[in-house]
Parts: C-alpha cells; structure tokens; sequence
C-alpha cells in the first residue's frame, strides 16, 4: 500500500487536484505541492493539503526535537477550525516558497528554482532559504501559517456555499467539517474538488486570540505517540527493498584531501560491494552497516595536511593573535571609551570558550537512490534547498531532478545546517546507480569532523561609577562562521561581515554610558558552523561574567546593578521573575551562593540564576531558575521543555564541553571523552514564561546562552574564585 | 555461519559474521530499526535491548553471543509493564527529538518489571545509562514515577513482599 507519504512526496507529477498558490498566487509554480499532488488531492495554498482521507498540513520546518511541527500545525489547524487529533502533518517538500522570513529577508525573485540558481548557484553565498534555525521558527510562522488555514477555511466555506446553493454566510465550520443551517455537516475532505475551483482570499481575517481553541494552550506533540512506540522514522531508519548499507572515512585533517589510499584489506572483507573515492576520502559500501564499519577501519590513507595549526595551543594563539591586528568590525561605539578609561581605575580580565561539538544523537546520516537521471535523498536536515543544490552539484543535474525527503531529526542544533553527509550519500548513490544506499557515519567519524562552534577570547576594560557601571570595553575575537561556510561550500572565502562573531556582545540593551564592542578576525581554522545560540554561546558568558566582575568592583549586587542598567521592560520583568523565583537576596545556607545572568536572544529577554554548594570535594550545582519572555506563548509544556533542554544543553558546555586538536586532529571521539550529563548529575530546573504580549519569539536557545555566565557567577560568589575560561571543570571539579 | 535468533517472539535464521554486534543484526539484517545506533561503545544506552527481561546493550553483544530471547522496542507493546510505561511517557509528553527514547522506555521497562515501587535513586541508577542530548530527563524521571504507581496499584501485593 502507497503511504500518505510517499503519494504525497514520492509520486511523479500527476494531473490530480487543482492545487492555488496562497503567498505567491501570482507565480506559475510558487506553490510546490501543485507537481506533487496526487489525483483527487487539493492543495489549499503550500501548507495544506486536502484528498479523500482527510487534511495534511506541511509544515515545513525541521522537527528536531524542538516541537516544531506541533505548533505549526496547530497555526494552522486553530484558523482551519479542525483538531490537531485530525490532521496529518509532513515536512513538505524542499521549496524556497518555504523561506524563512525572519532568518533570511525576502527577495523579490525569491520562489523560483531558475531565479534561485541565479542567486545562488554556483555563487559563494549560501543563501538558501528554506531554513530552520536561530529561535525564528516562531517568528516567520506565525502570521503566515495561520493565514493559510484561514484561507483555506475560507475556501472550504466558498466551495460549500456553491455546492448547497445557499450563501456563504449561512454556514459555519465545526472540527473538520462545514455545517449548514440544518446541522448538516460536510466533513472537509469531501469538498477538496471543488474548494480547488475556489479563488483564494489574499488577506483572510484572523481569529482574535480570545477565540483561540489550540493556541495558548498545551497539546500533545504530533510525534509523541510514535517516539515513544520506537515507531519515528530518522534518516537513519529509512529503509528500501534491496537498500545497500555504506560509511564514510573522511580526511581528519578537516577541509584537506585524501592524497592516496590502501583498500586491499577492506576490500576482501565480507560483505563489502564497493569502494570509492571521493575528493577528501573513501565511502565504504555493504551488506550491513558493521561490514561498512569494519572494512573501513581496515583501509589505510596518505592524507593531505592539515590547513590549520596541528594543536590546540596554536589555535588560541590563532585567536589571541587576531587581536595584535587591525579590527574587523566595530558594531556598537557610544560615548568616548578611551577618554573615561584613561582616567578610571581599570578592571581588565581576558575570557576563554573552546570549540564545542554538537553531538546529535542520532549519528550523521543519510539515504539517497539514484535512478534514471533522478537523485531521492532521505535525510533528517535543517536546510533543504540547499541539500538539493549541493547534491544536484554533485550529481551534474538539474535541481529540478532532485527531491530531498526531510524525516525527523534525532537532534540537530545546528549541525544539520550543513550538507556533508548529504553529499557522502549521494556519492554512494552515484557509484550504485539504481540502489538504494544509506550513509551512516560512525559516531567517531561524526564527533571527528564536526563543524564546530568557534573558538573564541575576549578581553575588556571597564570602569565603574558609584553602583552602576560607566564604560566597558568589550574586544572579541572568534574565527567567521560565515567565511569557513565560505571556504565549505565554495571553495573560498572573501571578507563578508558576519554578525554571529558579535551576536550576544554588541546586542544587549543595556544602558552604559561609554560602551564599544568590537570584533577581530582570525584565519579560518577548524571549520566553524551554527551551534545551538550561535555567537551567544560565547558571547553571553563573556559579556555577563564580566557584568558580573563590574557588579562586584562597585560593590553592588548584581541583579540589582542589571536592573539599574537595563530601561527594556521585557527585560526587567525577567529579571525581576528570577529574583522572585530564586528568592534572590535572601538569607542561603552556609557555603551556598547563587549567580545571575541576562541574555537578549533573538528577541527573547531570558534571566537566569543557578545556585550552587560549594563543599571541599567540589562545586554541585543545586538549581537553576529561569525566566523567558516569549511575546506570547502558544504551547506553555513545549516551551517548558525547550527552555529546561537548553539550558542542559548549555550546562554540558559549561562544565565539560571541549573539542581540542593534536597532530591536526579533533582529539574527542565519542560519548566518553565528549561527556554529556547524565539523570542525577543535573540541577532541579525551575521554568517561568513571561509573556510581553504584542510580538511573539522562539524559546530553543536562549538558555543555552545564559546557562554559562550564571553558573560562572554563582561560582564566584560561593568560591571567590572567578572563571574566565571554558569548560569550567578544567578549573573546579564539580560533584 | 547461519544463527537462530528468538526475537519478539519470533524465530529467524540469520547468516552473519557471528561477531557482528546484536544491533547491527536487528537493523540491517531485520528492519527492526526501532533499536537505535549512536555510539556503539556501550556508553549512551540508545541501543538497549532486552534479554529475558534484562537490559543489555545491543551494540556491545556479538550476536553469537545471543542465546536467549530478544525483546526490542517493536516487541514490548502487548506487555502490560511496556504498555504502563510508554502510556505514561506519552502523557507525560516525554520525547523531544526521540532519538533516545526507546533506549529509554526499554531501561525503564526492565527497571519496573523487576520492582514497581522504586525510589527516585532507583530511577536514577538504572537511568543515569541512558544519555539525552535533548535534555529530557526530569520528564524521563516523572514518566518512570507515573508509570511505577500505575502499576503499583494494579499489582499491589506483589510490592508488600
């Protein structure tokens, strides 16, 4: 039997439903569902679909863990007036009509695959902007997506009316169903045919939020009943009839080629079919994905050399260096820096954060079949478009014959940004034309060759006035995530700005009165890419540990200094929440302390306190409370859990998270020299959402952000020691 | 070499390299792609299986290894201590990305089926094997607790031993 699924996104184009584009109605092929469609289904705009068996709705962001399918879909479920209980819900296909609006601002001749090939193909950019990321999902779904289930309301409503002969006033929508003035109902699927025939309204009412049904309130996750069966399809798990099992060995010397290579012990193994050579290493094909591992820790390799420093010791020097010469950027200059220091008692100090590994769960992976002239690739990915490019690059056709199946992700962070294990695939499934092959790097491959989150230092100035700060000079100096892309994805890279190096350092609305930020730019080293809050990820431990030391030089505490400092009103409710939460400022047990910390994140004023014990045999860390204003919250569970799994996520980074390189190579392998925490090892985690109300923001990575400076400060105060370097278990031991 | 495995109740015969790693047999050679990969050192639990009702990791046991029967992810659902398990992990609205839940709800199946009344040291024990990058564990922990006092009451004097 033909899966929803696969009719949806595997079938040839066939001259089904009537399918209406709703953003771009005016573009020939703006919508992307319309050459998918099956027979006897209708796509209502490039977000629902409707056939016999009832409604899907696309949502067209990668599910990574973060719930995202669940609130888009109930955008548009709460406005298409139909339970989330009923409704089918796919990524979609790879289409810049699913741009991001928020990551990326819209082009005018964005929607098309020619105009994009034009943008993008071959250019060094790497503009491709079906993308998830960076807490904007939110953001750009929230207006458009549930405008699309009003029109498509509408349109079910129009098609009815024309159907019964009756005005279209006179009927209502109830859960799934249009209902007329006798009571009775005509479930929606049985209107696709002729709601198709239906122009569709541009600028459709939406409910005031006092109607919401779905949204603002809790609902069960889409994928929850199928995660917890085993039942979640990841790339990893796609399966075909006579599918090939294959791995890579990819040069450890990131970003250098294979020179040469030995197979003739890999090849006799058994179960072993194939072996082949790409630019920076060798793809082993099998019977079994242990045969493929096997074999290809047998072949041997002359590797070319590494293109950065061979030991950690001179990538800092890398980054240090950088700030000997001229700046790169300089995005925030207010008042006269220089002048006020130069006549103030100085508090200095130089920060540290190493490179960090996103370590999904689910090991890089990928499926892709190769088949008359036409490349499928299944693969669990942030970008889609992109993936259809790289891969189409690689394939030598046209984007148009490529067709990139998103499944769920088993995390993604970031790392899935990127296209490497796409492309390991597709070569796979080039040297097996007409087989199914499925990629799957080893967890030691994967965590080897990430893309890394920088390195980075900063150093500052600041002086202090009575209890509030008066000037801060804050000196950042990380490699460009943009410029290794660059280097990633077109071979090289030339001077672009890149606003990820300052993000967290420049942004923050605090009010001092002589306040400069600004940006140095080392060579490009390990290959550096997006990581869960990006540039906020250093940047905030940097900028709030050294709020923190200004606090303590003026003698007054610290929330208090920030609540002084800061006019932004989201921003001081979160502080003020925390405060509360944490019983801030009262009476602690002997040898307990707390540390606060503040972030900015997209939008999303987070304030966050961690208390910790300090004891002879080391720090443990008690609690952390935390408070994020979200604009207006759509599912309060979801955002629980996104705050409290970010903040984890930016714990493991503050306490062991470390990449370090010897001999040119990442010397962390795997799970064991890469710790992550454990249950029993975390702090008892306290979450409340605020809600400023008129604009609304994502929630996934603020956390992350926040979680190192509090953790840092809350060790100052219980130990009098202040850590200005990452990892802090270099420096204390924790229990 | 071909080796007869029960699993899930079923029998099947596979022809396989003997030291292949359980794991890699259950997905590759069965399609029972439920049990997942992701370090294959034995230190992150994604791939926990059971044997006669204990939790073993699938990727460190060769499958020649492999006498008794096998139990995946797959083959728990009519179980009435599965059923209170991943009842209670969906209610209590568990999974994030998911990658590591059945690792998970199979640790947590065999903890429940040798003692429904454990204490939270318990839990965390027998847990603490099973890593989550998505940071879900205190979901993880009151799914257990949920799960344990259903079946408490519904075994009440198997706990008075």
């Amino acid at each position: 039997m033909i899966s929803r699924r696969t009719l949806l996104l595997g079938s040839a184009a066939v001259a089904g439903g009537v399918a209406i584009g709703y953003r771009h109605a005016r573009l020939p092929d703006a919508n992307p569902l319309t050459a998918e469609l099956g027979a006897g289904q209708t796509a209502l705009t490039p977000y629902v679909i409707i056939d016999q068996s009832g409604v899907t709705i696309i949502t067209p962001r990668a599910e990574m863990g973060q719930g995202i399918h669940t609130t888009l879909a109930a955008l548009v479920a709460e406005e298409l007036d139909i339970a989330l209980t009923d409704v089918h819900v796919e990524h979609g296909p790879a289409s810049e009509t699913y741009s991001n609006d928020v990551a990326f601002k819209p082009q005018a001749s964005r929607g098309r695959l020619d105009d994009l090939r034009q943008v993008i193909w071959p250019a060094r950019s790497t503009r491709a902007t079906h993308f998830t990321g960076g807490q904007s999902s939110i953001q750009d779904a929230y207006v458009k997506m549930r405008k699309a289930g009003a029109a498509a309301r509408a349109a079910l409503l129009m098609a009815a009316a024309k159907t019964l002969r009756v005005p279209p006033g006179s009927l209502v929508t109830d859960n799934g169903a249009v209902v007329d003035p006798n009571g009775r109902r005509i479930p929606y699927a049985d209107l696709a045919a002729a709601a198709a025939k239906v122009e569709l309204l541009q600028e459709p009412t939406l409910k005031p939020r006092a109607e919401w049904k779905l949204l603002g309130k809790s609902q069960p996750r889409v994928d929850m009943v199928d995660k917890c069966a085993g039942s979640a399809e990841f790339a990893i798990d796609v399966k075909h009839p006579d599918m090939l099992f294959a791995t890579a060995r990819l040069n450890p010397h990131l970003g250098s080629v294979m020179r040469s290579f030995d197979a003739s012990k890999a090849e006799t193994r058994r179960g072993v079919r194939k072996i082949v050579a790409i630019e920076q290493g060798v793809i082993v094909i099998a019977t079994n994905t242990w045969y493929a591992f096997e074999a290809a820790k047998a072949l041997e390799f002359d590797w070319g050399d590494a293109p950065y420093p061979h030991s950690t010791a001179g990538h800092r020097e890398a980054v240090e260096r950088a700030m000997d010469y001229e700046y790169h950027s300089r995005p925030r200059d207010e008042g006269d820096v220089d002048a006020v220091l130069a006549d103030s008692e100085l508090i200095e100090g130089e920060y540290r954060a190493p490179y960090l590994a996103h370590a999904t769960m689910e090991p890089l992976s990928a499926v892709a079949l190769f088949k008359e002239g036409r490349l499928d690739i299944w693969a669990g990915n942030q970008r889609p478009t992109k993936a259809v490019l790289i891969s189409a690059a690689i394939a030598r056709i046209d984007p148009a014959r490529v067709k990139v199946h998103t499944t769920y992700m088993g995390g993604g962070f970031g790392r899935r940004l990127e296209t490497d294990f796409v492309s390991t695939a597709v070569h796979a499934a080039m040297a097996c034309a007409g087989t199914p092959v499925k990629v799957t790097w080893s967890r030691e491959e994967d965590m080897t060759h990430g893309v890394y989150r920088p390195m980075a230092m900063a150093r500052f100035r600041a002086a202090v006035s009575g209890h509030k700060p008066l000037a801060l000079d804050l000196k950042v100096s990380s490699p460009s995530l943009v410029s290794s892309a660059d280097v990633r994805y077109a071979g090289s890279s030339e001077d672009r700005p890149d606003k990820f190096t300052v993000t967290g350092a420049r942004d923050q609305p605090y009010q001092i009165e002589h306040y400069r930020v600004t940006a140095y730019r080392p060579p490009n080293l390990l290959p550096v890419g997006w990581w869960r809050s990006v540039g906020e990820s250093q940047n905030s431990f940097f900028h709030e540990s050294i709020m923190d030391e200004l606090a303590h030089a003026a003698r007054v505490d610290p929330l208090t200094m920030r609540l002084a400092a800061l006019k932004h009103a989201p921003s001081r409710k979160v502080l003020e929440r925390v405060a509360e939460m944490s019983n801030w400022g009262s009476g602690l047990p002997v040898g307990h302390a707390m540390g606060v910390a503040y972030v900015l994140s997209s939008g999303a004023a987070t304030a966050q306190v961690m208390e910790v014990r300090s004891t002879n045999a080391g720090i443990e860390i008690l609690n952390a409370y935390v408070a994020v204003d979200v604009g207006i919250a759509l599912d309060p569970r979801n955002i629980e859990a996104q705050i409290e799994g970010s903040l984890i996520f930016g714990l493991a980074a503050a306490t062991k998270g470390e990449i370090t390189v010897t001999n040119g190579r990442v010397d962390q392998t795997n799970f064991h020299d890469y710790p992550l925490p454990r249950m029993g090892q975390l702090p008892a985690i306290t979450v409340s959402i605020v809600e400023s109300g008129q604009r609304i923001f994502g929630v996934g990575e603020s956390a992350t952000a926040s979680t190192a400076p509090a953790l840092g400060n809350a060790i100052f105060a219980a130990t009098g020691r202040r850590l200005r370097e990452l990892p802090f278990a270099k420096s204390v031991r924790f229990l | 070499m071909t080796i007869a495995l029960n699993i899930n109740d079923n029998a099947y015969e596979v022809d396989v390299d003997e030291n292949m790693p359980l794991l890699w047999v259950l997905r590759d050679e069965l399609g029972l792609v439920g049990t997942k990969y992701s370090c294959g050192i034995g230190v992150c639990g994604a791939c926990c299986v059971l044997i006669e009702g204990a939790p073993v990791r699938s990727c460190a046991i060769r499958v020649g290894d492999v006498k008794n029967r096998v139990t995946t992810i797959e083959g728990t659902r009519e179980q009435p201590t599965a059923r209170a398990v991943q009842e209670s992990w969906v209610a209590t609205q568990v999974a994030q990305c998911g990658y590591c839940q059945p690792g998970q709800i199979i640790t947590a199946i065999a903890l429940l089926e040798a003692n429904a009344s454990v204490d939270d040291e318990q839990i965390e024990r027998a847990l603490a094997g099973v890593l989550c990058r998505c940071g879900t564990y205190s979901r993880i922990r009151k799914a257990v607790k949920s799960a344990a006092r259903q079946l408490a009451a519904q075994r009440p004097n198997q706990d008075s031993e």
